[in-house]
């Protein structure tokens, strides 16, 4: 990005903080990109003719004679068929060695989708994961992030979602990932010969904290292209979020915002939806469905990242390592997936809803007997039941790695009903029971 | 003389306009910017310098860059042809927007330009009129939408003319009055009106007391709201708030209900306007969209466009008010209305109040309930507004300033519950937090008395009372076990289940349980005390415990039959053998 002959070069930067530099300048527009002695910045602020820029490699080494060249564009990124395969650093240049891409220059970061232009999404997203699909059953045009702590396997989890969902591209932002995640993904993607579906944008924990931002309107950008111009299916995985919320309460702690919780800036509860409300399904077909990672500490849910996606996302699930069955499963009580409604019992069979209520409420009777057992209580015969229930039902549907379509999936639910219960004890429509009860 | 302005300085959506002449606090003003005009309203003055919030994105903003005021605050046209709209929070018909994404700087005309309304007048030459007294009536999607003397106006008028009956748009003069001085103020069917200041065209706000039906079980039987009642649902996220509110929405006895999607989510949006089209009303067999209007300002929609989307949705239901309508208003979250008022403060630098909001937030949510009650118009007749908002409570902690200062205003209380989202006790509404004020007006149970019976307030008191006790038993019995406790606790705790499971739970995804008449309320839980009024013999408590199973799955069963359907009562019958065979 050289300066061209008629820019204006400015020299006398007047202030300079660890993100932001400070100058004088006129004509300006707000959010346009400029370079500082080569590094990508972009306008936060200006007040008169002082113009503060957002530095996003860090200004480690800037010089207050530093070069700084206004671009007259916000940050931007071309698109066309040519994304497709391709893997790009947090700015949109390649980082895989191929060539540069032509297309038409989008401004990343666009408006948002009117509301009355959508379609309600109605499309399930089939993973065989019996503790999503059964339970929390995922939908395209949804939004929905793991809650899950550093330790567990979400990038699994998701890869393996990723490639089994029906899709015609997957787009993965990464943030703070690490190199290792990084190569896991493509290795994996490259594996299951899915590369060519794949368009990534990666911000590993090699690169500047604050690169991150752009990111996931990298991201999303792309994925607008495709299921907006080529109404296209497309899925996009952002991980980790929680980093992403790092850099902006960075950015706003240089910029001297008053935190509100947990140090994050006032504004957190736009910025993440402004990000997530991109997932849509439209009438022609083409939709973005997003899966993200919201990494937790110590699987609090209350700090101000993972209450926030709560709020703004359509679910969330929750991994959890069950020490009965010592394997990683989806917590049914953490869980959930606002969209499941409108699939579950009219895209899959008529008796889900049902099942899926009634065992995570006898599982929830488990974890009461679990309570009084290990209280010191006698445990009554259903108490026992109901223990051997958890057991199976942990093992066989909610671990991470079955893998069943929707009607095995429920016809092990009714055969574990059976096995430990009595009709009555499910409390389910009796015709229901009529109709699926194992005899 | 137009006031002008140029930018001075930009941080994300506030920007500072140098003005040249006199400008007002919450006046609107346009500022253009590569060709696009772009909405704001002033929020601070200093000197020359006006502090701006702008409605749309900043992006491209130059200082130099020229601006108009318009010399009046932010409103809204209010006419016929408002039901069944999609509105922004600006009040813009998102429909008559073109493309897949919205347009910065694409501000759209609320009403129909062209369509011809049928009026039929009612006032007559000579007639002595004021402000907002009805002066014919146009037919609104069935709805009689009045033409009234303009909000605005002071003193008495006297009518100089009206036009015949027969079809007119919005637009045309219908009637023209004449004050004392011989000023002439020609009458159409629009009114506007500045969404901040409350419309207070009417003679008195008495106590609300009429009951407000809405189907919900855990709301009409235990905790009910009134017309023109307040009440507020706060819980942490998956708790079902906005299930709770779309049910509430979808069969509340009201004749319009005004949806204000506030920083939510799109797809709870587009889910109303693909449902309610196809829904139709409990009450009166129409289509539900007929009597809905929606205002969304979805999450990713400009932020001080939120702030103004709840103003712009209780405008609008004053207005019908003004008619003598029953108006349900929902607010779905002002937590996030109270978070666009923070982002702004911190924008201003103010100093911040508790958890960064600004220190009027107290204020500012007890004025916006106020806004809602029943009140007499100066004809005799009466409307409401019933005004029932989320809250999203971070960490899904209440003792947060949103909760807190709702609490002080809201006289109804629906607090979800994870614990019993968890355990998908849904609507997860807790039965002993939870209240409603209105329990406690004696004109409310007086009118409780002649609707349903003289009994009823008793009743559900005594219900409150068993599931107190069925709480402290299943605490008791953590700590002592089940065989430390005597059998006839674990009776007195089951019947508390009962209640729970029969008459607190309830499958909002079910046709038939999605919606119980107060009919059929009534019968519930007259069957209900009965049963727990019955001493029951029991040799121990596993006993206990499968008896209470079995019952409670004959009256959920019971609960998802059509009411009085053959199978109804033969569950009915089937409920009473059950009890008379273990019965004392």
């Amino acid at each position: 990005m050289g300066a061209k002959a008629f820019q204006k070069i400015y020299t006398k930067v007047t202030q300079i903080t660890k993100a932001t530099i400070s100058l004088k300048a006129k004509g300006i527009g707000n959010d346009e990109l400029a370079t500082v002695n080569g590094k990508l910045a972009q306008v936060v602020k200006i007040v008169g003719d002082e113009v503060t820029l957002q530095v996003f490699e860090g200004t480690g080494g800037i010089p207050t004679n530093a070069e700084v060249i206004f671009l007259g564009k916000a940050p931007s990124l071309k698109v066309s068929e040519q994304l497709s395969g391709r893997f790009f650093n947090a700015f949109g240049d390649p980082i895989d060695g191929g060539p540069a891409i032509e297309g038409q220059e989008v401004e990343i970061g666009g408006p948002s989708v009117n509301p009355v232009r959508r379609k309600q999404p109605s499309e399930l997203i089939a993973t065989g994961i019996a503790g999503i699909d059964l339970n929390n059953t995922l939908v395209s045009g949804q939004k929905i992030p793991f809650f899950a702590d550093p330790d567990q396997p979400f990038n699994q989890v998701m890869a393996n979602v990723a490639l089994r969902a029906e899709t015609d591209k997957i787009i993965l932002g990464g943030m703070g990932m690490t190199n290792d995640d990084y190569l896991y993904f493509r290795n994996v993607f490259s594996n299951a010969g899915a590369l060519d579906r794949i368009v990534s944008f990666m911000n590993t924990t090699e690169n500047p904290p604050v690169e991150r931002l752009l990111v996931p309107d990298m991201a999303l950008t792309s994925a607008e292209y495709f299921a907006v111009e080529k109404n296209e299916k497309v899925l996009v995985l952002l991980t980790d979020m929680t980093s992403y919320a790092d850099a902006l309460a960075i950015v706003s702690n240089r910029m001297d915002q008053i935190p509100s919780k947990d140090s994050m800036p006032g504004s957190l509860y736009s910025d993440l939806a402004k990000i997530y409300e991109k997932a849509v399904q439209f009438p022609e077909g083409g939709s973005i469905t997003i899966i993200a990672v919201t990494t937790l500490s110590g699987g609090d849910i209350t700090s101000a990242v993972p209450d926030n996606t709560g709020y703004i996302t359509e679910g969330q699930l929750f991994l959890r390592r069950d020490s009965d069955i010592g394997k990683v499963i989806v917590d049914p009580f953490r869980s959930l997936s606002r969209l499941k409604q409108l699939v579950i019992g009219k895209k899959t069979r008529v008796d889900h809803p049902q099942v899926m209520n009634a065992a995570v409420r006898l599982f929830a009777d488990a974890a009461n007997a679990k309570t009084k057992m290990e209280n010191g209580f006698d445990l009554t015969d259903y108490d026992e039941r109901t223990l051997g229930f958890a057991k199976d039902y942990s093992n066989d549907l909610l671990a991470i790695d079955v893998n069943l379509n929707t009607n095995e999936m429920l016809d092990v639910a009714w055969g574990l009903f059976t096995k430990y219960f009595k009709p009555e004890e499910v409390n389910i429509k009796q015709e229901l029971v009529d109709q699926f009860w194992k005899k | 003389m137009v006031t002008k302005g140029t930018v001075n300085a930009v941080i994300s959506n506030m920007v500072t306009l140098k003005v040249d002449g006199p400008i007002s606090q919450n006046e609107i003003c346009y500022i253009s910017t590569g060709g696009d005009k772009l909405m704001a309203e002033v929020i601070k003055v200093v000197g020359d310098f006006a502090y701006v919030q702008v409605f749309e994105s900043t992006r491209g903003l130059r200082v130099g860059d020229e601006a108009e005021f318009t010399g009046h605050m932010l409103e809204v046209t209010l006419g016929p042809g408002m039901l069944s709209k999609n509105y922004d929070g600006l009040q813009n018909d998102l429909d008559k927007m073109d493309g897949v994404f919205l347009q910065r700087g694409d501000y759209t005309y609320a009403l129909d330009k062209e369509k011809k309304w049928h009026f039929v007048p009612t006032a007559k030459v000579g007639d002595k009129v004021k402000a907002a007294q009805w002066l014919g009536e146009v037919d609104e999607n069935h709805q009689p939408l009045k033409v009234m003397v303009p909000f605005t106006l002071d003193g008495e008028y006297t009518v100089k003319s009206v036009v015949a009956e027969g079809d007119y748009i919005a637009d045309d003069t219908l009637i023209v009055i004449e004050d004392a001085k011989g000023k002439q103020v020609e009458v159409n069917m629009i009114q506007k009106w500045p969404v901040k200041t409350p419309m207070m065209n009417y003679k008195i706000k008495p106590r609300p007391f009429k009951l407000l039906e809405t189907g919900v079980r855990c709301i009409d039987t235990l905790n009910p709201i009134v017309e023109g009642g307040t009440g507020f649902i706060p819980g942490p996220f998956g708790t079902g708030k906005t299930v709770l509110q779309h049910s509430i929405s979808k069969q509340a006895e009201a004749d319009i209900v005004i949806i204000a999607a506030c920083g939510e989510r799109a797809n709870e949006v587009v889910e109303i306007f693909t449902e309610f089209p196809e829904l139709v009303d409990p009450h009166t067999g129409r289509k539900l969209m007929e009597r809905t209007i929606i205002i969304a300002n979805t999450s990713n929609m400009p932020v001080a466009a939120r702030e103004a989307s709840v103003y712009t949705a209780m405008t609008i239901a004053e207005f019908y008010r003004s008619m003598g309508l029953r108006v349900l208003l929902m607010a779905d979250s002002t937590s996030r209305w109270a978070q666009a008022l923070r982002e702004m403060s911190n924008r201003m630098e103010e100093l911040p109040g508790p958890d960064a909001f600004p220190m009027d937030l107290s204020a500012i949510i007890s004025n916006f309930y106020g806004r809602a009650g029943y009140v007499e118009l100066n004809n005799g007749e009466s409307g409401s507004i019933t005004f029932i908002g989320t809250v999203s409570p971070a960490g899904g902690n209440l003792k947060e300033p949103v909760t807190e200062n709702t609490k002080k205003v809201a006289r109804c209380f629906y607090a979800l519950e994870q614990d019993r989202a968890d355990r998908k006790r849904y609507p997860a509404v807790n039965p002993i937090d939870s209240y409603s004020k209105y329990l406690e007006y004696p004109e409310f149970e007086k009118y409780i008395e002649d609707k349903i019976n003289g009994e009823w307030t008793d009743k559900v008191n005594e219900v409150k009372t068993r599931l107190l006790r069925g709480k402290e038993i299943a605490e008791q019995i953590n700590i002592l076990g089940d065989d430390g406790v005597p059998v006839e606790y674990h009776v007195t705790f089951w019947k508390a289940e009962l209640i729970d499971f029969v008459i607190l739970q309830q499958d909002g995804f079910d046709d038939v349980d999605s919606v119980t008449p107060l009919e059929r309320q009534e019968e519930i839980l007259n069957m209900i005390i009965d049963i727990c009024h019955d001493e029951f013999e029991f040799d121990n408590f596993n006993d206990v415990m499968d008896y209470f199973k079995k019952l409670i799955n004959l009256c959920k069963q019971q609960n998802y039959q059509e009411y009085k359907s053959d199978k109804y009562y033969e569950l009915g019958k089937q409920i009473k053998q059950m009890v008379e065979e273990k019965k004392k």
